[in-house]
């Protein structure tokens, strides 16, 4: 389980470093998405992956999943969701003024 | 216990959200906006003085003890930075209500001001690391809105970028925070601080050291990763800019001496070196930048890059004295380069442009602010009787006394620098023929977006006279830094 998880965590942030780096808008937005993917799995790990388990500790439960990781995964997805909406429409305003979606395009050397 | 410590937070937070009920009525908003600007400062001053006579503050959120809740604790440092938070959010609130180009974007300017405010506060008073992460996303989402408003093209270029690195600087944080918990299970600073003492000199430790560094680096605007600053900050609109150049790179900086002052301190032969390496690099670097440039805003975003190497230098030092050092440096470039921020916005207003090749002369028609530019650019470059020269020259001899002759060397090569290129400024732009075709603002508009720039330089003129009574304070603050057992226990309650 957390060799798998680990593989997954790296595949996650390669994928999302390589779109990262590409010129085409879209790709860069969605690489950007994969990375947090990546970190909220990570996350995930962080708390130890114990299975068969529910976050809650009462009286008499001795075995029980680490609680705080999920809750940080809750904030972490719901603050990604909130950027990402806001760079999808920057991109999309962005493309309209410049007419274009390619970053090599878009480097600004020469002002406006 | 004192519930005080949450109102620099919640301060903000209800403005803001009374400012989006009252959509549309400009006089309103500026009117609560500036009452609730006077408010904090008044705030975060009584908290200062409460934390300098009765030391370390402390909340507990929601009653849960030290570990678990999350804790709100404001020692002197976050105190002086509530302080300057306020004084600049002031300042840059009375600029813009001038400014006439942000007349269509006015609908969310006060309310998003606000709630950067609520990032920025939050910030400053938090004491767990994940809080932390969510008050840089509060912040900066605050941020994103404040440069992109407008959607002039190049705002939304350069919006663009800086949304995607500090996205991916974001996404590293919680990478980072997750690595932590991992190893420790805590996301308490002062809990972690002791659990980090615990696991001294394993490898991990180190790992998660420098990841917080690459992370408050891309934040701070360090070598090697201060790239997106310039382009960024010379495309926000003018008055944002000087919110931007003055409080929100010092985030990145508060957060990386928070964390090598508290958790990872138990290998400065290596951590601190690396940072005092990094310190001159970013130093040099950026005046370097700075000197190629022939714009004044792009000249003004180098220097803060330079000077950001400044602040690093003192935590990489590392002595009682260094640190000072860099309590009074953070300080006073937080005023300066506001202030000068706000002298480029009036350019702007007047001549259209701040490239150095397409205007200069100013001084003949504007006396006033020439003379203001030049007594705040000396200031920069650490001229006395400015504050500038003083927290140089604190930072200069906690260099000699530690015997650090390289970095000492740099930051004195640095100074002439900075010193070249503001008379480059001064010389081009105010000096010589009128050129360029001007358009004088009103006299009572004039006055108004004057008055933040004089108070400001007031300030640093005042901290440059008073430099003994703001250096005692300095000292205080470096020396809670440098016992971090203290804020422990006041954290931990044990």
């Amino acid at each position: 389980m957390e060799l798998l998880t680990a593989i997954g965590i790296g595949v996650l942030f390669a994928a999302g470093t390589y779109l990262l780096l590409s010129r085409n808008v879209v790709r860069v937005v969605l690489g950007n998405s994969l990375l947090a993917y990546g970190t909220n799995l990570m996350l995930l790990a962080s708390g130890g992956l114990g299975r068969g388990a529910a976050p809650v500790l009462v009286e008499g439960v001795e075995v029980y999943t680490d609680p705080v990781p999920q809750a940080l995964i809750l904030t972490a997805i719901v603050i990604n969701f909130g950027v990402t909406a806001f760079l999808l429409v920057l991109a999309y305003r962005m493309v309209q003024e410049h007419r274009s979606e390619d970053l090599a395009h878009l480097r600004g050397v020469d002002d406006e | 216990m004192n519930n005080l410590v949450t109102l620099p937070v919640l301060l903000p937070l209800a403005t803001g959200i009374l400012l989006l009920l009252l959509h549309g009525r400009v006089r309103a908003q500026r009117l609560i906006s500036l009452l609730s600007a006077l408010g904090a400062l008044g705030l975060a001053l009584y908290l200062t003085r409460v934390v300098w006579t009765d030391g370390i503050q402390v909340v507990q959120a929601g009653g849960w003890a030290a570990p678990y809740g999350i804790t709100l604790a404001v020692d002197l440092f976050s105190g002086m930075m509530l302080v300057l938070a306020s004084i600049i959010e002031l300042a840059t609130l009375v600029f813009l209500m001038r400014d006439s180009q942000l007349e269509q974007e006015r609908v969310f300017l006060y309310p998003v001001l606000q709630f950067q405010m609520v990032g920025i506060n939050l910030s400053f008073v938090t004491g767990d690391l994940f809080n932390l992460f969510v008050a840089f996303e509060v912040l900066l989402m605050a941020s994103y809105y404040l440069l992109t408003a407008g959607g002039k093209p190049g705002q939304l270029r350069e919006g663009f970028k800086y949304l995607v690195i500090n996205s991916v600087a974001s996404t590293l944080f919680l990478a980072t925070i997750a690595l932590l918990y991992g190893v420790t299970g805590t996301l308490n600073m002062a809990d972690a601080a002791r659990k980090v003492a615990a696991l001294a000199g394993e490898p991990i430790v180190t790992l998660i050291a420098i990841s917080f560094l690459i992370v408050f680096g891309l934040k701070g605007a360090l070598f090697p990763l201060y790239f997106w600053l310039p382009r960024s900050y010379y495309h926000a609109p003018p008055g944002i800019a000087a919110l931007f150049a003055g409080m929100l790179t010092k985030v990145g900086i508060y957060a990386l001496v928070r964390v090598f002052t508290l958790i990872f301190i138990h290998d400065p032969g290596f951590t601190h070196t690396l940072i005092l390496a990094i310190a001159g690099l970013t130093m040099l670097l950026g005046v370097l930048g700075a000197i190629s440039q022939m714009d004044v805003k792009a000249i003004l975003s180098y220097h803060i890059i330079s000077q950001v190497g400044y602040m690093v230098k003192g935590l990489g030092i590392y002595t009682p004295l260094a640190l000072a050092g860099t309590v009074f440096y953070i300080a006073h470039h937080i005023i300066v380069k506001a202030a000068l921020f706000l002298i480029a916005g009036i350019i702007v207003r007047i001549t259209g442009t701040t490239d150095l090749k397409r205007f200069s002369g100013l001084l003949a028609s504007h006396p006033g602010l020439g003379l203001t530019f030049l007594a705040t650019g000396l200031s920069l470059a650490g001229i006395p009787p400015f504050s500038g020269f003083f927290s140089k020259f604190v930072l200069l001899r906690a260099g000699v006394e530690a015997g650090t002759w390289g970095i000492v060397a740099v930051s004195l090569v640095v100074s002439l620098l900075t010193l070249f290129s503001m008379i480059k400024i001064y010389s081009r732009g105010f000096w010589g023929e009128a050129t360029g075709e001007l358009r004088p603002i009103p006299r009572l508009a004039y006055a108004q977006v004057m008055a933040p720039v004089l108070l400001l330089l007031t300030l640093s003129v005042g901290m440059g006279l008073g430099a003994g009574r703001f250096m005692e304070f300095a000292l205080a603050t470096a020396e809670q830094l440098m016992r971090p057992e203290a804020y422990i226990e006041a954290v931990l309650g044990r």
